[in-house]
């Protein structure tokens, strides 16, 4: 029997659009309350404050370094996890897992974790402060390993991608031309895969940027030292939540920033 | 056919979502839920099944966990959800709305800022606690007194003036002319708490009934004068209560004597 209708494919059924609407929602409406609470008037006096600025500074400063050093970790271990698809089952799968547990596990476990490694009492901070008199929690550079910890998978995870779709046989290419294994992944390798770099950095940049759970729990709060902006907005909510929300527009808008900045560049998801 | 049949699909999973967050809402109530009592016609004396969420400082964990669990066995058809954290992040989220019947507070003033939004009326002074120096077990820092927070090269963890505690510690430490040197101002005196049970500081100030709550991982070092700043903490059924009756009389039973008797045993000295 023909059927009377036919249903134009780009047209969704209604309570999918329904769902739809109903996710959107939920994805946008917390930032238009942000927004239409925000304290417009007073907020080039509060992010004046010298509290403000002590944790803007340190916020960007962290997150800088920390994307720094996850490209120097993170593309290698990228490479590795791109040539482990012809390794046996289990090692492939331990490797995937030992880079994806960090994405999923909440920050704050993290944060205990990096305390009980590398804390005072420590497996290796013990040995740290009895050997060379060295302390890591509380200080900035805590800040920053808390920031790797969380963040490092999303550059690989990126680079990964771009190196699984990279064409092989130019490096193929280079290496009958006979050049070395390093000489193929300076000129050729890295090259093909900057995009997926790029990206991934910026990803990077943004998860470290918005680090909380971890940073509070292994490297504390101190003003200038390791309060980064999350951890002050969080601790402003208790007594100013005016400039609780000026601290959260402000990261809001680093985020809206980046997201433009890279528009259908790099991102496959932020097409259009 | 097909046209037909995804409505269906999304009724069936639209009522799923509403049975797993519904589901989710009511296995968040601890404790024993009360038995049902026969018909309704012929159990009419028996109150109705109450539950009521009390948000409480931190410092009062186990002094109201305890007393919840009495409460309960008093109080038979009533349930009662705690909720801890720092008494300013509580008053906060009270003020946006979040659903509570009683809060209890570390100090007045974030008290007074829900009672100025009109939410809680009449606070009632239940309990009073100060502060104490601890040091982890051993005393890693050999720290003596209140001037040890001063060093620079030693690890400190105090609580931020955001919150009661912090507050405390400021006034004290004001008092006794001590400049502290801390390397982190935790948002909660749990936090504090923590950090030196792991050994991570070498000193930090919490509350007297901290100590005892902390156990063998800890030490607690008497200050002379830390007497004379007093936390005074506050109870309020709030106005917009789900539960007012229910709430009320859990805040006479904390004021009351056994009440009293609760959080003496917890340290915490008499109104």
């Amino acid at each position: 029997m023909a059927r009377s209708t036919v249903h134009a494919p780009g047209r969704l059924a209604w309570p999918v659009a329904v769902l739809a609407v109903g996710g959107l929602a939920v994805l946008v409406l917390p930032i238009v309350a942000l927004v239409a609470r925000a304290p417009w008037a007073d907020l080039p006096e509060l992010l004046a404050r010298e509290s403000v600025i002590a944790a803007l500074v340190l916020s960007f400063g962290t997150a800088i370094v920390a994307t720094a050093v996850c490209l120097v970790l993170g593309v290698p271990l990228a490479a590795l996890l791109a040539r482990a698809s012809a390794w046996p089952t289990l090692p492939r799968r331990l490797l995937r897992a030992a880079v994806t547990v960090p994405l999923v596990l909440p920050p704050v476990v993290g944060g205990i974790a990096l305390l009980l490694l590398l804390g005072r009492r420590g497996l290796i901070g013990s040995a740290l402060e009895q050997w060379l008199g060295v302390t890591i929690p509380f200080t900035t550079g805590a800040v920053v390993i808390a920031q790797v910890f969380v963040s490092l998978p999303f550059l690989v995870f990126a680079v990964e991608g771009a190196l699984r779709s990279a064409d092989r046989r130019t490096e193929l290419a280079a290496a009958t031309l006979g050049a070395s294994r390093w000489q193929v992944f300076r000129h050729v390798t890295l090259p093909l895969v900057a995009p997926g770099v790029a990206a991934g950095a910026v990803l990077c940049f943004t998860r470290a940027l918005g680090e909380f759970g971890a940073t509070i729990t292994f490297a504390g709060s101190l003003p200038g030292v390791t309060r980064t902006l999350p951890i002050a907005s969080y601790l402003a909510m208790q007594t100013d939540p005016d400039e609780a929300v000026a601290l959260a527009l402000l990261l809001l808008a680093v985020s809206i920033a980046v997201l433009l900045g890279l528009r259908d560049r790099w991102l496959p998801g932020v097409r259009g | 056919m097909t046209g037909r049949r995804m409505p269906r699909l999304a009724a069936v999973a639209i009522a799923a979502i509403l049975a797993v967050t519904l589901g989710g809402c009511a296995s968040n109530v601890g404790g024993p839920r009360p038995a049902a009592s026969g018909t309704p016609a012929e159990s009419a004396p028996e109150p109705q099944p109450a539950t009521i969420t009390v948000f409480a400082a931190a410092s009062l964990t186990e002094a109201f966990d305890e007393l919840a669990t009495q409460f309960e066995a008093a109080h038979p058809w009533a349930e009662v959800v705690l909720n801890y954290g720092g008494s300013g992040t509580l008053a906060q989220q009270i003020a946006e709305g979040a659903p509570v019947d009683v809060f209890a507070s570390a100090a007045e003033p974030p008290m007074r800022s829900v009672v100025d939004a009109g939410l809680a009326v009449d606070p009632v002074v239940f309990a009073t606690n100060t502060l104490e120096l601890v040091v982890p077990a051993g005393n890693p820092g050999a720290v003596t007194g209140l001037d040890d927070l001063a060093n620079p090269s030693l690890r400190i963890a105090l609580c931020d003036v955001s919150v009661p505690c912090g507050a405390a510690s400021e006034k004290l430490l004001a008092q006794q002319g001590v400049t502290a040197a801390p390397d982190t101002l935790e948002s909660d005196v749990k936090a504090v708490l923590t950090k030196v049970s792991l050994g991570e500081v070498d000193a930090a100030l919490v509350y007297r009934t901290d100590v005892r709550s902390a156990g063998d991982a800890i030490e607690g070092i008497e200050v002379p004068d830390a007497a004379s700043v007093v936390n005074r903490y506050q109870v309020a059924v709030l106005t917009d209560a789900a539960e007012p009756e229910t709430a009320a009389s859990f805040v006479s039973f904390v004021t009351g004597a056994q009440g009293r008797s609760v959080l003496d045993g917890h340290g915490f000295g008499a109104p």
